[in-house]
C-alpha cells in the first residue's frame, strides 16, 4: 500500500514538495494537495503591481497546471489536523488519512491588529491591496508618502525597502518628486533588518533623499487626522500611508493547537520537523523558523522535506538537513537590483546593484512558472563567502 | 536580581541571529500589559547593543542586563 503524503497548501513550498515527493517516490506514495482556493499565487509580483509595473493577470495560476498528473488536488479549506490520529478534516464534512503531512499554509494578514490601518492605510501585501494602492498612487500629486511595519515578522523583509526605492524612481518619472516626500518607517535602528544588506542600501537612500525613521513600529493610525502613531511613541504626518499589515499563522494551526501563540509552527531549524510530530513537516511562512518568511525559504526548504519522507517511507534514516539558505533579488529602482544569499551561518555580502541583477530578477519573475514549482532549478551549492 | 516568579514571559533567543530577539522582545511588549516584567536571553552580539537602545527610545526599563558565558539575559519592565 503506498504512503498516504498529504501537502497542506498551495504555494511555493507546498507545490514543490507535492511534485517532488511524488517524482522520488513514484507508486509507493499518495500525494493530495489540500489547497482553499486552487489558485497559485506569485506573491512578489505584488510590488510591481501596485508601482504600475505589472498588471495582475500573470500572478495567478490554476494549481493544476502546476502539479504532476499523479498528484490530487482537493480545493477545500482545512479545519483541523488530528496529529495523533493522522487525519485532516475538510470545511465540508470529509477528511483525508496521511502517514505524512507537509503543512505549507503561509501566512495570514491580519490588519484589523492595529487600530485604523485599514480605514487610513494603503498596503501591497495582497494582489487586491496592491491593486488599490496603485490607483491611490495615480491619483497622487504630491505631499508626504510614509512605508512602514505593522508587525513582526512579516513577509519578504526586502519588499518595504524596494516599494520605497522604486517609488521614489517613479514619483521622478512622474515630475512630481520635488513635491513629495518619502519615508521609510523601519522597526530596528537600521533601514533592513540584515546588517550588511542595510549597509549597502542606507547610503542609497541617502543619495536619493528618501527618509528614514528608526524604531518606528506602527501601533495605531488616525485617518481623519493623517497621523501615525509608533510603539515607540512618536507621531508622523502623512498624506499616503502604507503599512505592511501584522501577520499570523492560519486558522486551520491554531485550532489544532499546533501553534505558538502567534499561530507559527514550531519547527527544527534543520529538520523541518514540527514539534514531537515524526511525521509532520513544516514549510516555509508557516513556521516560527527566525529566518526570512519568503518563497525562497520555501523554495529551499522544500526538497529538504520530500527527501527526509521519501527516506522515511523506504525505511532508511533521513540524511538532508536544512542549513537556512535563502536567495532573494533586491529591487533598488532605476533597472538596477543587487541579490541576498545566505544561511544560517553566513549572512548576505550583496554586491553593488546592477542592471544584470535586475534582468536576472525579471526573467525569474517570467520563467518561475515553468522551473520553481516542478523543481527545474536545483540549487544544491552551499553559500560561499563572495566580497562585495 | 530579577527571581524567576517575577517574570511574566521569558524568551529564549540563543541561536538566533540579529535582529531576531529584539524583533521577539518587540512583539512580546506590542502583546504584553503594563507592568509586565520580559526576559530576554540572546546569544547574539548585536543585543548587547540593540535592546538596550530600543528599551531606551521606547520608554521602557532595563531592569537588568547579566552577561554570561555565551549569552547575555535582559530583564525589561514594560512601563507604558
Amino acid at each position: 500500500m503506498p504512503a498516504r503524503v498529504v501537502v497542506l497548501g498551495g504555494g511555493v513550498g507546498g507545490t514543490l514538495a507535492a511534485n517532488l515527493i511524488s517524482k522520488t517516490l513514484g507508486r509507493d506514495a499518495k500525494v493530495t494537495v489540500v489547497d482553499p482556493t486552487g489558485m497559485h499565487v506569485y506573491q512578489p509580483g505584488f510590488l510591481y503591481v501596485a508601482l504600475g509595473q505589472a498588471n495582475g493577470r500573470w500572478l495567478a495560476r490554476d494549481e493544476r497546471t502546476l502539479l504532476r498528473k499523479d498528484v490530487e488536488l482537493v480545493v477545500e479549506p482545512a479545519l483541523r489536523i488530528h496529529a495523533d490520529a493522522g487525519t485532516l478534516q475538510l470545511e465540508r464534512g470529509g477528511s483525508l488519512d496521511w502517514d505524512y503531512l507537509v503543512v505549507a499554509t503561509g501566512a495570514r494578514l491580519v490588519p484589523e491588529q492595529v487600530p485604523g490601518l485599514v480605514e487610513g492605510a494603503q498596503e501591497f501585501y495582497s494582489l487586491e491591496g496592491a491593486q488599490r494602492l496603485r490607483e491611490e498612487l495615480r491619483r497622487f500629486r504630491g505631499g508626504r508618502i510614509l512605508v512602514g511595519i505593522g508587525g513582526i515578522p512579516y513577509k519578504c523583509p526586502p519588499a518595504p525597502v524596494e516599494f520605497v526605492l522604486m517609488l521614489e524612481q517613479e514619483l521622478r518619472r512622474r515630475g512630481i518628486r520635488d513635491r513629495s516626500e518619502v519615508t521609510l518607517l523601519s522597526p530596528l535602528n537600521r533601514a533592513f533588518t540584515i546588517e550588511s544588506a542595510s549597509k549597502l542600501i542606507q547610503p542609497i537612500m541617502d543619495r536619493r533623499g528618501i527618509g528614514l525613521s528608526t524604531f518606528f513600529n506602527v501601533e495605531s493610525i488616525d485617518a481623519n487626522a493623517g497621523v501615525v502613531t509608533s510603539l515607540e511613541g512618536e507621531k508622523a504626518d502623512y498624506d499616503l500611508l502604507i503599512v505592511v499589515p501584522p501577520h499570523r499563522g492560519q486558522h486551520v494551526i491554531e485550532d489544532s493547537d499546533l501553534g505558538d501563540p502567534s499561530g507559527w509552527l514550531p519547527t527544527d531549524r534543520a529538520t523541518l520537523q514540527v514539534g514531537k510530530h515524526e511525521r509532520i513537516f513544516g514549510i516555509g511562512d508557516a513556521t516560527n523558523l527566525p529566518i526570512s518568511k519568503s518563497g525562497s525559504t520555501a523554495h529551499f526548504e522544500a526538497p529538504v522535506v520530500a527527501s527526509r519522507i521519501a527516506s522515511l517511507v523506504r525505511g532508511t534514516a533521513p540524511r538532508e538537513n536544512y542549513g537556512g539558505k535563502v536567495m532573494c533579488f533586491l529591487e533598488t529602482g532605476d533597472r538596477r537590483a543587487t541579490v541576498l544569499r545566505f544561511d544560517y551561518e553566513h549572512p548576505p555580502t550583496p554586491p553593488q546593484p546592477s542592471r544584470a541583477w535586475h534582468v536576472a530578477k525579471w526573467m525569474f519573475n517570467r520563467l518561475y512558472w515553468e522551473t520553481v514549482p516542478q523543481g527545474r532549478i536545483p540549487e544544491r551549492r552551499p553559500i560561499e563567502r563572495t566580497e562585495p | 536580581m530579577t527571581t524567576t516568579s517575577d517574570i511574566t514571559r521569558s524568551i529564549d533567543a540563543r541561536g538566533m541571529p540579529c535582529p531576531g530577539p529584539l524583533m521577539a522582545l518587540i512583539g512580546a511588549i506590542r502583546e504584553g500589559s503594563v507592568g509586565d516584567t520580559i526576559e530576554v536571553i540572546s546569544s547574539d552580539e548585536g543585543s548587547k547593543t540593540d535592546i538596550p537602545a530600543w528599551v531606551s527610545k521606547a520608554g521602557h526599563r532595563l531592569a537588568e542586563v547579566d552577561q554570561q558565558d555565551g549569552f547575555a539575559r535582559f530583564v525589561i519592565e514594560k512601563a507604558r
